[in-house]
């Protein structure tokens, strides 16, 4: 039985002029013990979708299941068994460390020193400022003191909303150090990220924009998906050579990615020679021209532009 | 303005009681400059950018920003840069047309150069129809190119965004960077803090602030050949990995 199953969802906010379709009409499903990554920029819906699943918004239409409960009847059942960390710190500012893990674990009825091996990780490098009050931690503290809140009663699934947004590099590859060694537990984990290179964390992604979803599949799947070849272009005037580029009738899209920009021709040959000419028309010297696999970033500008 | 150096800064120091948030970062940005201001959480960089804003007093040191000396003409500073942040932009209550009209009010725009700046941001942002339409109701990627036009309405000499790009769709974010460079060849000076590593790579230079020192500024490509390290990405988590402090 799949850890989560979600049937056509729709939800919609707000009415007469002003309505938004939070989620149109999405499926898919989780496997037990996967990491499964909701992948879109904000206001794709996943705030919404991460709400209803963990019984704290009904959905308009469609069914949800959360470890065989379904997210109407049984709410009560799936709040016993699921963690969940919100996209805004939203522990007991006034409260210390400590305090804040007791609460919520008498809340959930859980034993700290039962379930405290879980936590040992997390809660260990916060463990020493326990007198704390936690409006008063960094904000890579409180991300730890989150984590462990949600863990403290042993969930079944864990739902992660953006947790990484706004940390910078070294924090977030820390951060998915430690969902490796809960993943290793046996927990479930739904995690939302706008981050595009975090997919390929996950063991599964489904890429979603603007209440629908995109793809469903394996990092790597999605990535086999993207069917043209893409060429990553550099010249000496980059700016320039993106409009040069973006002029020719035969090129589907340029985009910038750092140092290089990433080309698409509308048909699937080997453009290469193609590229040669519109580089040499517009006189750019240091070129250089290199066939690259698609990232997940390139795959869901692809699909953005599909839609 | 001293050799067309926008900003100037000169062991500028910021000290809260025992901690040193920023300490003695020298460094000069360059008229017309993209410059990327990079750092961890905690590194030191609000801190610097307030002080650089004229919103706080250095402890010691000295810094001019658009020429003007940071301890004592921190008024004309402020009349002379724009600022950005994801936390600070707009007036989500006011519409497209109000919010536009209220800050070109505020850097001292008349009614004329209102109503032709207005028409120009409308246009340029493919906002026609829209200008009654309250803030809070457009989606991010357009309040953020919108809190960036506003924020250069006056052409200041400098703009400081802070994370200007935060969670929208990877699109939005390049046409973002498309306004960026459109301002930057108008001679505006551009001061940028990102957690996005491959837009380090736009910027003409980088600083990476690490326990409140600046630990590295050059170019990226001249970074990566120093660090070797093929990209941003990997420069970053080479030095930042070393912090002891954390946000």
């Amino acid at each position: 039985m799949p850890a989560v199953v979600v049937e056509n969802m729709v939800k919609t906010y707000g009415a007469k002029k002003s309505v938004t379709d939070a989620l149109k009409g999405i499926s898919f499903s989780v496997n037990k013990g996967e990491i499964f990554g909701i992948i879109g920029p904000d206001g794709a819906g996943k705030t919404t979708l991460f709400r209803i699943l963990t019984t704290l918004l009904l959905a308009d239409k469609g069914k949800a299941f959360v470890d065989g409960f379904e997210v109407v009847k049984e709410y009560k059942e799936i709040r016993n068994k699921v963690g969940y960390m919100p996209g805004k710190f939203s522990l007991y500012q006034d409260l210390t460390v400590q305090e804040n893990l007791e609460f919520f674990a008498s809340i959930f009825g859980a034993n700290i020193n039962q379930n405290y091996e879980l936590i040992k990780d997390i809660y260990g490098q916060i463990a020493p400022f326990k007198d704390r009050k936690a409006g008063q931690l960094s904000g890579g503290m409180k991300q730890k003191l989150a984590l462990s809140c949600a863990l403290i009663h042993r969930p079944t699934v864990l739902f992660l909303d953006e947790p990484t947004t706004g940390v910078d590099a070294v924090s977030r590859k820390e951060f998915w150090e430690m969902l490796y060694r809960l993943k290793e537990q046996g927990i479930t984990i739904l995690v939302s990220t706008a981050y595009m290179d975090e997919a390929r964390l996950c063991d599964r992604v489904a890429l979603i924009q603007k209440g629908e979803i995109l793809s469903i599949n394996t990092p790597e799947g999605i990535i086999d998906e993207f069917k043209k070849p893409l060429w990553a272009v550099k010249a000496d005037e980059m700016f320039s050579l993106m409009n040069t580029i973006l002029a020719d009738p035969l090129v589907e899209s340029c985009y910038s990615f750092g140092q290089y920009h990433h080309v698409v021709f509308k048909s699937h040959k080997n453009n290469k020679e193609e590229l040669e000419k519109i580089t040499a028309k517009g006189d750019f010297s240091e070129v250089e021209i290199h066939a690259i696999k698609p990232g997940i970033e390139d795959c869901f500008m692809a699909l953005m532009a599909n839609r | 303005m001293e050799n067309d150096k926008v900003i100037t800064a000169n062991e500028l120091t910021k000290k809260f009681g025992d901690f040193t948030a920023v300490d003695k970062i020298s460094f000069e940005v360059n008229k017309g400059e993209i410059f990327g201001f990079l750092g961890a959480n905690g590194a030191g960089k609000t801190t610097a950018i307030r002080m650089l804003c004229g919103l706080s007093m250095p402890t010691s040191g000295a810094a001019t920003v658009a020429g003007f000396d940071i301890y004592k003409q921190n008024e004309l500073i402020k009349k002379s840069i724009g600022y950005m942040s994801q936390k600070f932009s707009l007036y989500e209550d006011l519409t497209i047309k109000e919010n536009i009209r209220f800050y070109s009010g505020i850097y001292g725009l008349n009614d004329q150069q209102i109503k032709k700046k207005t028409q120009s941001l409308v246009e340029q942002l493919r906002l026609e129809g829209e200008e009654k339409t309250l803030v809070r109701s457009l989606p991010l990627g357009w309040k953020q190119k919108l809190a960036f036009s506003i924020a250069i309405v006056h052409d200041p000499a400098i703009v400081f965004l802070d994370e200007p790009t935060g969670s929208v769709d990877p699109i939005t974010r390049r046409e973002f960077w498309t306004l960026i460079y459109e301002a930057s060849a108008r001679g505006i000076t551009i001061f940028v803090t990102t957690h996005y590593m491959d837009e380090a790579e736009y910027c003409n230079r980088v600083s990476i602030m690490v326990d409140g020192r600046i630990d590295a500024l050059d170019s990226p490509a001249n970074l990566q050949k120093k660090y070797s390290a093929s990209s941003m990405d990997e420069v970053f988590l080479h030095l930042a990995r070393k912090a002891v402090r954390s946000e």
